[in-house]
């Protein structure tokens, strides 16, 4: 979107001395095109790029073979029994449906609040989105034991006469994940259409032509097909911009609606949103740095990203400790027996290395990031991301776990293990996502280039 | 094409080096009194199409109605669902338990609102057009690079390919070029 002159981010607009600009001096709109297209047109296959190829798609691989095997054998090869019913299937899809939140955090939520830094990382984190709703998609598909009859799930004339049950948040999550995956995937798109435009004229290959120019649809830059473009984007915000926030809280419904010690609380809808945006930004920091490392995009993704978005984590940080010590005082506070029992059973129970790691990993490793002069080292920051990430996925294991393996019934209590099918489901998500990373950072601008130009000062119409 | 038929040209187009330029040059014409005429730039520019007297468009309508149908139609759905067709007594609870249907239609409503929206926005544009006679022009390429032009279509009651010409010239264009059909 367009901004009046005087809320433009500048390459000389910062803040106060020492913060990093948002674009490197000396660039053009004729540079930024380039630096970004060229990243995609004509730098060759490179050696790096090739090896993570394989091994993602070697992880793809695996996911084909677990999946395959779990089709043919059923659900009995996870680890999942009664009680604990859930296992690594929903641990994983709130852990990637999480992932999946600050993408469109980025693209919808930093658009309407005019922070144009934004522009340069948006386009990559609205595509992480789109994959990591796709891993996260298919574990409760997979979870159903007949996966192939997923499609009882969408309320449609059926010749059995039944209809889903719309009191159950399981049938929520349905319209709130196909939804976002939808809306996810047209903001991507309607963002991507100017620079395919881009793409078509650059390209020299005939072929490598019409394929983007049939994706440019035409595109030619008109000021009246510019101003609905933007009146659209802009609405597409504010439409993602609660739908974000209603899928974690959905997401959190799952667990809240039910009677569950540990699951039955109110605090869940807003600290599952903050932990989703939490590990999201952990996401965006491990691709961009590497991204911007590889294809030198420096001067377009500059320190200013990476520091503001581990000024976001830490923010979000907290707001999960919050939660975290909510958790805990609402359990001592209730009265309740089970609920104690449940803060007694995650403290030194069977599965408490996980809740001490979860802990360190996402509330005492990520405070580091107070610290400025940590704040803009990039290896530093990977790590801590990285390290976010852990915690996050550990804390779904806590919740999902912990809670189900002894809740009212010690007679019922039971002990869950992971199998290797669970880690090979797992592993195959994740070469999943990498390998579409990658043919995403090949095929497509990694930034949006019509955004970037709109950075620019030269792009300010002046007054006579 | 209907202009195919009465003119032996698409129009003339002037380009220009920068957004201030471009802006100029369409309030001229405009002033000049040309009407049927669109500027066209790399990034979106507010001012052109305020210039071009392009001040409203349909889309938030479109985005609205979308909308409001998907929302009415997911509600709606679930009352004949859980009321008519198919009711279900879960936990004693109403038949007709509306909190519980809120979600489905708050998401039907972003749903369709943001397809109509997208789907009105091409339709509107008139895309997807994989050719248009703008494109005939060699320099145009450059219009998703960091070139600006103006082209004023000869279906303009204005147009006289003479006298635009001198128009034109008078913007102080980098270059002028006939747009063949």
């Amino acid at each position: 979107m367009r901004e009046g002159p005087e809320e433009k981010t500048l390459l000389e607009d910062v803040p106060w001395p020492d913060e990093p600009p948002v674009m490197l001096p000396g660039e053009t709109y004729g540079t930024v095109t380039d630096t970004i297209a060229d990243a995609v047109l004509t730098r060759p296959i490179g050696l790096g790029w090739l090896s993570g190829f394989l091994v993602a798609g070697f992880f793809v691989m695996v996911l084909l073979v677990a999946v395959t095997y779990l089709f043919i054998r059923g659900v009995g090869i996870w680890g999942i029994e009664i009680p604990v019913a859930w296992g690594f299937a929903i641990v994983n899809f709130v852990w990637w449906i999480g992932i999946g939140h600050a993408g469109t955090l980025i693209s919808a939520i930093l658009l309407l609040l005019k922070q144009t830094w934004r522009n340069s990382i948006n386009r990559f984190a609205e595509a992480m989105t789109l994959f990591a709703v796709a891993c996260a998609g298919m574990f409760p598909v997979l979870h159903l034991g007949r996966p192939w009859l997923a499609y009882w799930l969408f309320p449609y004339p059926s010749s059995m006469g039944v209809w889903p049950q719309f009191r159950s948040p399981l049938v929520w999550d349905v319209f709130a994940v196909s939804t976002y995956a939808t809306i996810s995937a047209v903001f991507w798109y309607v963002g991507l259409v100017p620079d395919f435009a881009t793409m078509r004229e650059k390209a020299k290959h005939p072929l490598t032509k019409k394929v983007y120019g049939i994706f440019a649809m035409g595109w030619r830059g008109s000021a009246r097909h510019w101003k609905r473009y933007e009146s659209l984007y802009i609405l597409l915000a504010g439409l993602a911009t609660p739908l974000v926030l209603s899928v974690h809280t959905v997401v959190s419904f799952d667990f809240a609606i039910a009677v569950i010690p540990g699951w039955h609380t109110t605090i869940f809808p807003p600290y599952f949103v903050a932990g989703a945006i939490y590990s999201g930004f952990a996401m965006v920091l491990v691709l961009a740095i590497p991204i911007r490392k590889y294809y030198h995009l420096e001067s377009l993704i500059t320190m200013r990203h990476l520091q503001n978005s581990a000024k976001v984590m830490l923010a979000t940080g907290l707001i999960v400790a919050y939660g975290y010590f909510f958790e805990t005082f609402i359990g001592m506070y209730s009265g309740s027996t089970y609920e104690r029992f449940m803060l007694q059973n995650r403290w030194f129970g069977p599965y408490a290395p996980m809740y001490w790691a979860l802990i360190l990993c996402n509330i005492l490793i990520p405070q580091l990031l107070w610290i400025p002069k940590l704040r803009s080292n990039t290896a530093f920051l990977f790590l801590v991301s990285l390290d976010i990430l852990i915690g996050m996925w550990l804390e779904r294991f806590v919740i999902v776990i912990t809670s189900l393996s002894r809740d009212f019934l010690p007679s019922s209590w039971g002990h869950y293990t992971a199998t290797r099918w669970d880690w090979a489901v797992f592993t195959g998500t994740l070469g999943f996502f990498s390998l579409a990373m990658f043919i995403f950072i090949r095929i497509m601008p990694a930034i949006s280039i019509f955004e970037m130009r709109q950075l620019l000062p030269e792009s300010e119409v002046k007054a006579e | 094409m209907k202009q195919a038929l009465t003119t032996p040209i698409y129009g003339l187009m002037a380009e220009f080096e920068n957004s201030t330029e471009l802006v100029k040059a369409t309030k001229a014409a405009y002033a000049a009194g040309y009407r049927k005429m669109d500027a066209y730039s790399p990034f979106p520019i507010d001012e052109a199409s305020e210039a071009l007297g392009f001040h409203k468009t349909r889309v938030p309508l479109i985005v609205l109605v979308g909308g409001l149908l998907g929302g009415s139609g997911a509600y709606a759905l679930q009352y004949w669902i859980n009321c008519i067709s198919y009711p279900l007594n879960v936990g004693g609870r109403p038949w007709h338990s509306w909190p519980a249907f809120i979600v489905p239609t708050f998401e039907m409503t972003v749903l369709f609102g943001g397809l109509a929206g997208v789907f009105g926005m091409f339709a509107l544009n008139g895309l997807p057009m994989p050719h248009h006679p703008v494109f005939n022009v060699d320099e145009f390429a450059r219009v998703t690079r960091d070139r600006f032009f103006l082209c004023v279509e000869a279906a303009d009651p204005q147009f006289d390919v003479v006298g635009t010409m001198k128009f034109m010239q008078s913007l102080n264009p980098l270059s002028i070029s006939e747009v063949p059909h």
